[in-house]
């Protein structure tokens, strides 16, 4: 009878598929190979029962913060990722479509906007006319977009386990809205900053930043999980400055009128906030 | 309310998004694939190098290269595998860097944090040990930490990989950059070398065990 080698014996032990039928088979009939192969179980069991002392939930954070200030600065504009060759997504991906929608949304919406505002008296510069029908358009937008967010952190603030039985909460749907929402969020911010409007920018900066807490954390948290996630909402108060500049943009929107100077009252405001 | 927890497909396409994101300048997208598998890398980091100290040294050196090297990260791959053998590489080369500091020492031990040697088999767990056992584990634990050290840093690596994260061979043999037949090579040989030094211990213990001596 030809014995399995100790090689074989070993890759049986770890499941290999490769002649496994013909070992089992002479397994069953030879006692030798059946003790070699217990030893060889006993030994790598015995190994495999020297624990690893078990990371904190917020070992990943921790990492974070100790490596961060050591990562070098990878500065983009938003249209490389969008129009970049796609290397992990595919360039029919949904969410690519979203923000190729809000891009068409924004231009067709600037174009009908030009239309439809007051004629250009003559003398007028055309493209401080232009700059006013754009920062009116993104004001409407991200007003919009900010209502949105708004409504998820608010969720997310009320939202915990209905019975005390409850194990897990479930935030998938909240996660969804909030990958839809980043999209989105960059666009604007990006926006944002070429119109130099800094203010806007920072705030939607922030708030992408819950956005992306939010999307990425697991979609069933436990209690503690889920004080974690608000606390770190709460932590940067992007409850509260969404609620005022989101205030503000609609007043702007309502009266239809723009800050005199990029650095207007209303984005001091909005630095206080 | 209630969504199965994410499975492996989803996980992959969320890091392939955080790569993404990364790559185009959104440095926080980086932070979520830190966070989500900084733990994993530890588990790995800490068996291949035996102590916290080194451990951590490696999880936060995988990180830096793979956002270094993120340009070079293979579309549709999987970031948690890529980010594993950056840091089973790593490990590697700490290891040696150990070893050759060990062997300029007149004491090898080394210390952990709490000033005490690091003797990472004495932690087995063992309920109402006693004295006999106590003996045999304290011998076996000291036999088991010599044997892994004993291993060349590959086999080390193979070994960790293969038998306590449960990694297949094409997953080693890219962390060892070797083929798949020399990576199951470097497998079998440290089984073959573990089983050389340890299992006059191990036998012991279950001729031991059967006797009614152990718990």
């Amino acid at each position: 009878m030809k014995h399995p080698k100790e090689e074989a014996l070993i890759a049986y032990h770890d499941g290999e598929v490769e002649g496994r039928a013909t070992i089992t088979a002479h397994l069953a009939d030879c006692p030798e190979c059946q003790a070699e192969l217990a030893r060889i179980d006993a030994l790598l069991a015995a190994i495999n029962s020297i624990p690893v002392p078990e990371p904190a939930e917020d070992y990943g954070q921790q990492v974070w913060q100790q490596i961060s200030p050591r990562l070098p600065e990878k500065r983009a504009h938003w249209w490389d990722f969008l129009f970049s060759e796609p290397k992990t997504v595919g360039w029919l991906a949904p969410r690519r479509w979203v923000a190729a929608g809000a891009i068409a949304t924004l231009v067709l919406a600037a174009f009908i906007a030009g239309r439809l505002s007051k004629p250009v008296v003559p003398g007028t510069p055309v493209a401080l006319d232009q700059s006013k029908v754009r920062e009116r358009i993104l004001v409407l937008a991200v007003g919009e977009h900010l209502g949105r967010s708004e409504m998820i952190l608010v969720e997310l603030a009320n939202s915990g386990p209905q019975s005390a039985a409850q194990k897990v909460v479930n935030i998938s749907r909240e996660q969804r809205r909030a990958e839809d929402l980043l999209e989105e969020n960059r666009l604007y911010r990006q926006t944002a900053l070429e119109q130099g409007d800094s203010a806007l920018a920072g705030v939607l900066d922030e708030l992408e930043r819950v956005l992306l807490d939010v999307a990425h954390s697991p979609q069933q948290l436990t209690p503690v999980q889920l004080q974690g996630l608000r606390q770190r909402i709460e932590t940067r108060n992007i409850l509260f400055k969404v609620r005022v500049v989101g205030k503000e943009l609609q007043q702007r929107g309502e009266s239809g009128s723009t800050p005199a100077a990029p650095n207007g009252s209303a984005k001091s405001e909005r630095n206080k906030a | 309310m209630n969504r199965m927890p994410p499975s492996v497909e989803t996980t992959i396409e969320s890091d392939a998004i955080a790569v993404e994101r990364t790559l185009a300048g959104d440095r926080d997208a980086f932070r979520i694939l830190v966070e989500r598998h900084s733990r994993n890398v530890y588990r790995l980091a800490y068996r291949m190098t035996g102590n916290q100290h080194d451990a951590e040294e490696v999880v936060q050196e995988a990180f830096l290269r793979a956002y270094q090297k993120l340009t070079q990260f293979a579309s549709r791959a999987n970031f948690g595998t890529w980010v594993y053998r950056i840091a089973a590489n790593y490990a590697i080369d700490r290891m040696r860097q150990r070893k050759s500091e060990d062997s300029n020492r007149a004491v090898p031990a080394r210390e952990t944090e709490d000033g005490l040697e690091m003797d990472l088999m004495s932690t087995i767990p063992d309920a109402a040990p006693s004295p006999e056992r106590l003996a045999q584990s304290g011998q076996l634990a000291v036999q088991m930490r010599q044997a892994l050290r004993e291993l060349t840093p590959a086999e080390r690596t193979a070994f960790v990989m293969r038998h306590w994260n449960g990694s297949g061979i094409d997953e080693i043999a890219g962390a060892l950059n070797s083929s798949a037949s020399a990576a199951k090579n470097t497998v079998f040989r440290s089984v073959q070398k573990l089983r050389k030094a340890l299992e006059p211990f191990v036998e012991r213990r279950g001729q031991a065990k059967a006797m009614g001596t152990q718990l």
